[in-house]
Formats: C-alpha cells, structure tokens, sequence
C-alpha cells in the first residue's frame, strides 16, 4: 500500500501503473471498475468483502469515504495491487469542498470501457441513479438491511426509484430461496393458490420475496412474523396440498412436498463476498427485479 | 402438456437450474475416480445447493460394509478432496441418503437388493424412480453389469421416471472393441442414456473454444490456410504411470490421451460453426471433422513414439517406464506419442495438425496452439527481425487456462529490434476462482438430462478409425523388428525422433 498525502485523480493513476510494473506484471485482465462509498467505520469491511469478490471479477475498486465537507478540499489515497487482490484497489478519502464533488476524482480513474459498478454497504441516496457518483455506474448497489433504521422504509424507497441497473442486496439474498421454490414446480407444474412468507417482523428480502411469488404466481401472499434469522419458512398452497420450505436455524432447512418424504437441504444465508460476487456477474438490467420491485411497490400502496 | 413454471423466467438468469429428484448408483467406490473425483465432485455439487432434496448415494462393491461405513468412504474423501468449504449442514442433507449394497457383479441377490434399495429409497427419500448408474469400475466389467441391470429391471424406468448410465474412457482399446462396448450398452440403455465422460475436458473447457471461436469476430477471419501455418496440440504429464501398470501396459499414450481427448479438442478447434449449440448440432460439427481427417502416407516419418528412461524430473530422481512395477522389460507400450494429421476441407488443407502427449514430459499442460504463417514481407533488415518468430494463438486448456497471443514488438531503445512478446489472458482470473469441475458439470448434466456436449458413440468409432491405422502400423514394426518406442530422458520433452517428424516439415516443437 502507498499512501498518497493531499493528492489528485492523475496522481492516483500514476501510481496505478508505478504498482503494476512494480509487481512484475504491467499487463491486468480487469473486468470492471467497483467503486465503493462507505463510511469510515464500515471501511475495512467493504473492502474485505470486495477482496474477496474480486477473484471472481478481477476490478479496480475505489474505496470513496466521503469526509467532512467543511473546511479546505484535501484528498488522501492508499493504492495497491496484490496482496490477495485480483486487480487494484484504491481507498480514497475525501474531505472539504470536494466531497461535493467526488465524481471529479473517480471519473479519471475508471478503467477505458469496462463496466462501472457502485456499491453503497451504507447509507445510500435516496435516489441512487441521480446520484452524481451513481450516474457513472451502470450497475448501482444499495442494501436495504444495512440501514440501523426503518429498513423496510429504505426497500421501499429503493422500490420507488428503481431506474434500470439499480440492485438491492436484499433481493440476491434471496436467490437460493428462489431457486428451491422454482424447483418445486419444476417437479410438479401444480396451481398455487396462495403463499405465505415468515420472516423476522423487519425484512427486506422478506417483503422482496412475498412480492415476486405474488407477481409471478398471481396470488396473494401473507406476510408472518417470526423471530428469525432472516426468513424462516415458506409455504406454498396448491390443489394437491401446501409445499413448505422451512428454515428456523438459518443454515439447514426442511422440503416438504405432498406425498413425499420431508427432506433436508442446506439453506445457508450466504456472507457479503459472496452476495457482491452474485451481484457483479451480470451487469444488465435485473428485469424480473424490477417487476418485482414494482409489485411490491403496488402491494404497500394497497396497504395504507 | 408441459405447462411452464411461472417462477421461472427466461431473464431471470440468477435462478441456477437444480436437478430434479433423482438418486445415483456408484460402482467401483473404492476405486480413486470415486474417491478423488466422484464424491468431492456430489459434495460440491449440494454445497452449490444445485443437487435435489432427497439425493441418494448408494455405493455398490464387494466389500463387508455398512451403510455407514460407506458415509465415512466418503466423508473422508469430500474432507480430502472437495473444492468447495466442509459444511456440516450440506453434509447433513447428503448423509441420510448414503445406502450401500455389498456384492460381486455376477450376484443375482446383490442385484435384488440393490433393487430393493432404490425402492426403498424412492420410498423414503422421494427420489421418484430416477437413478444414474455411475460405472466407474474396468470396462471389463461393464458388459456383467448392464447385463445385471437389465434383467433385474433396474435398466428400465416407469413412466414419467429415467435411468441413465455414466461411462469413463478407455471407450474401447480400438474400433471393434468400440463397437463392442457401445454394443452392450446399447442393448440396455438408449444413445440418449449413455454419458460418455472424457474428464480431461470439461463443459467449461469446450464452451470456452466455442465462445473464444464464435463469440469473436477477429479471430475467424485469420482461422484457415491463408494465415495459419501449423496447429500444435498438446497434453503433457510431468508424473509416470504410478500404479497403473495393469491398466496401462499395452493401452499406451495414443489410445489413452490421443482417441479422446486430442481428437476432441482438434475439433473444437477445426470444426464449422454449428448451427446452433445445442449438443446435437456441435456433435455433426464435430463429426464432420473427424470424417475428413486424413492420414499422412507415410507413418513412419509422420508419426513418433517413446518411451520415458530414468532421469531427473523437476528435482526427482525418477525410473524408467520399463523399471515400473509390473511392466515387463521387453514391453512397447508407447508412453509419449505424436502424430501428424491432415484435415481436408478447403480451410484447412495443407495445414498439418500434430498432436502430442506424454507422460513423465517437462511439466504437465495441455494447450492448442495455432501458428500462423510469417508475414509475407517483413520491411526490415534482416538483422531487425532475427529474433522474430512466427506469431501464434494459443488455447491454453490446463493449467491456468486462458489464451496466449504471440505476436512481434519492437524491442525498447534506439536501434530497430524485433522480438516476440506474449500477451496472456487468464479465464481463472477474470471470471470464476475456480471453474466447476468437469465432473460436477457432468453430474448435472446426467442428472438433468441434458444432452451431453461428450462424445456419443459415433464420435468415439469415428475416432478409433482415425488411430487404428497408426496403432497398426506400431504393431507392424514391433512384429518385424524395424522399430520401437524410442527413450527418453524423464523430464525432457520427448523423444528425439518427434523433432525429427517435425523437422522434415521445416517445423519445431513448441516448448509449452
């Protein structure tokens, strides 16, 4: 890692290519550029989770830690290749005037025509593709379960704004869920007459997933409360009787089909890298994330 | 009928396809393709969370085992040998479905039982009468076994349910014995039935040439005789026969790499575009250019083969073929083989093909290298161009597999100086850490039931007719005494009579 004291865009990619040939091998097979805005605290984190993500999609990532915006502009910046990174990573801090302005700095360092991709871990704005970093993105992250407070707000939110290319965590959490209910009717194309989803109280990915049955299966689905981790069970009632998918330790869950056997299978809730990693391996539009959206977005407005 | 599943949408491509519910039948589970491979590959596989609710696993061999003597086999090889993280609950999934039958091939009531069980377990787990019967045993064997499973209607599934049946190369020891196996197999189970694995190369491997082919449009241009020199296809071992004397002793490196996998990626390599992937239209493709291989009038200058001797490998000191247990010191068996083929169709006639493999070779890579031609006129003083070679694509396939582009650039400084320099593209780095293993996409695949993109037995009879011929003309010469696998040092690349083969065209030898 170099630390850059007081820096600028064009230093900080200087020292891109000081790192690489310094590393013995000037040529990289990046695939795309992360940037990453994240607080101070949930720095470390982020980009932990971005390391791992990156053996997957090798990228250069940007850490942006947007400071206090009082006072004179200052940008520091730690750059480095290696290390257990597939490609480079910069963390830039931000502080004064400038972090108005932070596009400023990371336009420059976006690799020629690859793929942008934003992450906000926290505390994203409140619309994502207005958001002057956003903007340069074409594939925006947000995580609504993330938020200390009113998550179910921030879904919502995220729900309201959806603009093409906007992604929220909580709808790849819930993937394997997806894939499990699917194969149930894989097996048995049988009519579903109604759902229900169980989940802690607050959910994102709960809400997210009772609105994608209700979109896809044209039912209506219940939404239960239970204490958890995460979502619990999911039932779905047929004509030949209920299909239950239940999970209370949040690792291995139980398939209970009718006439069948009921049988294990592993329901792990997946780790951050992993989550990061789903996200960046298709950088077009999530369509069926956005009907999903919408529909959830149509389901609360029913509600009040 | 099929009405579609509203979850599902083509769009959505997050959603992984899992295998419906079904179970498989190991023969030969305590052999190392079960253990190294087979399991790890079952574990990886529920880890992914892609293997059904309720799979089964139910090994069959002549061991005094339990049921859960069989769990522990394979806890112990999914500990050793698994890609992906041990999780206690995906072992949890897995484990009640282990069952084991204990018997020999030819015992009626260990057929019987091993039929109860699949009941049983269709019962107990809801694997709805869909079994995979995986022979991982000596294709010796595979005859007394379908034969069992025939006719104790394992063979055959109800309505609405399947049965396959996985076999691992050798896929004969020449066309007869080709058509022999594909025979016994085809009286039990239909072509669509028969997976046939080559696990040298896998999906992801093929699909990688075809989209690298296909998906571009600066490559296929410069793909045929006006620009290509040569192609060079290679498959090279750093380690010896191992134990496998029994197996290996009089099968050879042309039968064992050259008939399946070679040939297969000269395909890929050489083929048309298909009119579309799907398994049927690659395989005429495919089969196309296996029908124009022509070979070379002339055997004896076109072909080479060795043995390794003694010698030093990577820092070891290593023995001679002839020195392994259980080879005899007057045997032939070829364990380095080259061959030269001509494929004729108007893109690629006059380009010779040659094809390597060895064990025991400097260090172990397989890769297909297209070398182009020189440029016509080089506008340079020779002296410039002196260390200038001939520019070349290369399909590196194992280890790191990527793509290697040779190409000329001027040497820094003041003087006009020309060399080559490579530039390398690694598919392990920029997309997946590890690339599913061949025997988990295959898994799946037979699980899921579709078509396999491996060899059907057209293929493999097709290619046997290409071998045939040069293992005959090997055989002539051991019978006269005019020749013999030439040694070579273990840890070189081979014998000195393949950079003589090589040297007639005016060509070398890659050093990959």
């Amino acid at each position: 890692m170099i630390e850059l004291i007081d820096t600028n865009a064009s230093q900080i990619a200087a020292e891109f290519t000081r790192a690489r040939s310094r590393a013995g091998s000037p040529a990289m097979g990046m695939v795309m550029t992360l940037i990453i805005v994240v607080d101070e605290s949930d720095a470390e984190d982020a980009m932990r989770a971005a390391r791992a993500a990156s053996h997957e999609h090798p990228a250069r990532v940007l850490g942006v830690i947007l400071g206090d915006g009082r006072g004179a502009a200052q940008i520091n910046a730690q750059v480095g290749t290696g290390s257990g990174w597939s490609g480079e990573t910069a963390l830039i801090r931000l502080r004064g005037e400038v972090v108005k302005h932070a596009e400023s700095v990371v336009l420059p360092l976006l690799l020629p025509d690859s793929p942008v991709a934003i992450w906000w871990p926290n505390h994203p704005p409140e619309d994502p593709a207005a958001d002057p970093l956003g903007r340069l993105a074409q594939r925006r992250i947000t995580d609504a379960a993330s938020a200390v407070r009113g998550k179910t707000q921030a879904i919502r939110l995220q729900c309201e704004v959806y603009t093409p290319g906007n992604t929220d965590l909580a709808w790849t959490r819930i993937t394997p869920w997806r894939a499990l209910l699917a194969a149930v009717l894989d097996q048995r194309p049988v009519k579903v007459t109604g759902a229900s989803v169980t989940a802690e109280r607050i959910s994102p990915s709960a809400d997210l997933l009772a609105a994608w049955l209700a979109d896809r299966l044209r039912i209506k689905v219940e939404r239960k409360s239970s204490r958890g981790p995460g979502i619990t069970e999911v039932v779905l009632h047929t004509n030949e009787g209920d299909a239950r998918i239940s999970r209370p330790d949040g690792k291995l869950a139980m398939f209970s089909v009718p006439d069948k056997p009921d049988r294990p299978v592993a329901l792990k809730r997946r780790a951050l890298p992993e989550l990061l990693a789903e996200e960046l391996r298709r950088l077009d539009e999530d369509e069926v994330y956005a009907e999903t959206a919408k529909r959830l977005r149509k389901m609360e407005a029913g509600k009040q | 009928m099929n009405q579609a599943n509203p979850l599902r949408d083509p769009r959505d491509r997050r959603l992984p396809r899992i295998a419906g519910p079904s179970g498989m039948v190991l023969f030969g589970v305590t052999g190392d393709l079960s253990r190294k491979k087979i399991m790890p590959a079952i574990y990886d596989l529920a880890n992914r969370g892609l293997l059904p609710p309720g799979f089964s696993l139910t090994g069959f061999a002549r061991r005094d085992w339990a049921d859960q003597d069989f769990a522990q086999i394979v806890h112990d090889s999914v500990k050793a040998h698994a890609r992906t993280e041990f999780r206690e609950e995906v072992w949890r999934q897995l484990a009640e479905g282990f069952r084991f039958v204990p018997g020999d091939f030819d015992d009626d009531a260990a057929f019987d039982q091993l039929r109860r069980t699949i009941e049983e377990l269709d019962q107990a787990r809801g694997t709805g009468g869909n079994h995979a019967f995986y022979l991982a045993i000596p294709p010796g064997f595979f005859g007394n076994v379908v034969g069992q499973l025939k006719e104790h209607g394992l063979s055959t599934p109800r309505d609405g349910s399947w049965r396959r049946v996985v076999v691992e190369k050798p896929f004969g020891h020449d066309l007869e014995s080709a058509r022999e196996l594909n025979q016994t197999l085809g009286e039990v189970f239909p072509a669509g039935s028969v997976f046939r694995i080559d696990h040298y190369l896998g999906k992801e491997t093929v699909q990688n040439i075809l989209a690298l082919r296909f998906a571009n449009e600066m490559f296929e241009p410069i793909w045929n005789n006006t620009y290509v020199d040569h192609v060079q296809i290679t498959m090279a071992e750093d380690v010896g026969i191992g134990g496998r004397a029994g197996y290996y002793d009089g099968i050879g490196a042309a039968r064992d790499v050259i008939q399946n996998h070679l040939l297969q990626l000269m395909c890929l390599v050489a083929m048309e575009e298909p009119v579309s992937f799907d398994a049927d239209n690659v395989r005429i493709e495919k089969e196309k250019v296996l029908q124009s291989v022509q070979l070379p009038n002339r055997l004896d200058l076109t072909t080479a083969r060795g043995q390794y001797a003694e010698g030093w490998a990577g820092g070891e000191k290593v023995g001679g073929f002839l020195d392994e247990e259980g080879i005899k010191k007057s045997s032939t068996t070829e364990t380095y083989a080259a061959v030269t083929l001509n494929v004729a169709t108007r893109r690629w006639a006059g380009v010779p093909f040659y094809l390597r493999t060895g064990k025991r070779l400097g260090r172990r890579v397989t890769e297909v290298a297209l070398v182009f031609k020189r440029a016509p006129h080089l506008p340079f003083a020779a002296a410039a161009v002196e260390e200038l070679t001939q520019n070349a694509l290369v399909i590196r396939v194992q280890p790191d597999e990527g793509v290697t582009l040779r190409f000329g650039s001027k040497v820094p400084g003041t003087q006009m100086e020309i060399r080559d320099v490579n530039m390398d593209f690694v598919y392990g780095g920029s997309f997946t850490e590890s690339s599913p293993e061949a025997y988990e996409r295959l898994i799946l695949d037979v699980l899921l039931g579709d078509p396999p993109l491996f060899p059907r037995h057209e293929e493999v009879e097709l290619s046997w007719k290409i071998l045939d011929p040069i293992l005959a003309h090997w055989a002539k010469q051991d019978a006269n005494g005019k020749g013999k696998p030439e040694p070579y040092p273990s840890g070189t690349w081979g014998p000195a009579s393949a950079d003589a083969m090589l040297a007639r065209d005016g060509r070398t030898w890659r050093r990959p």
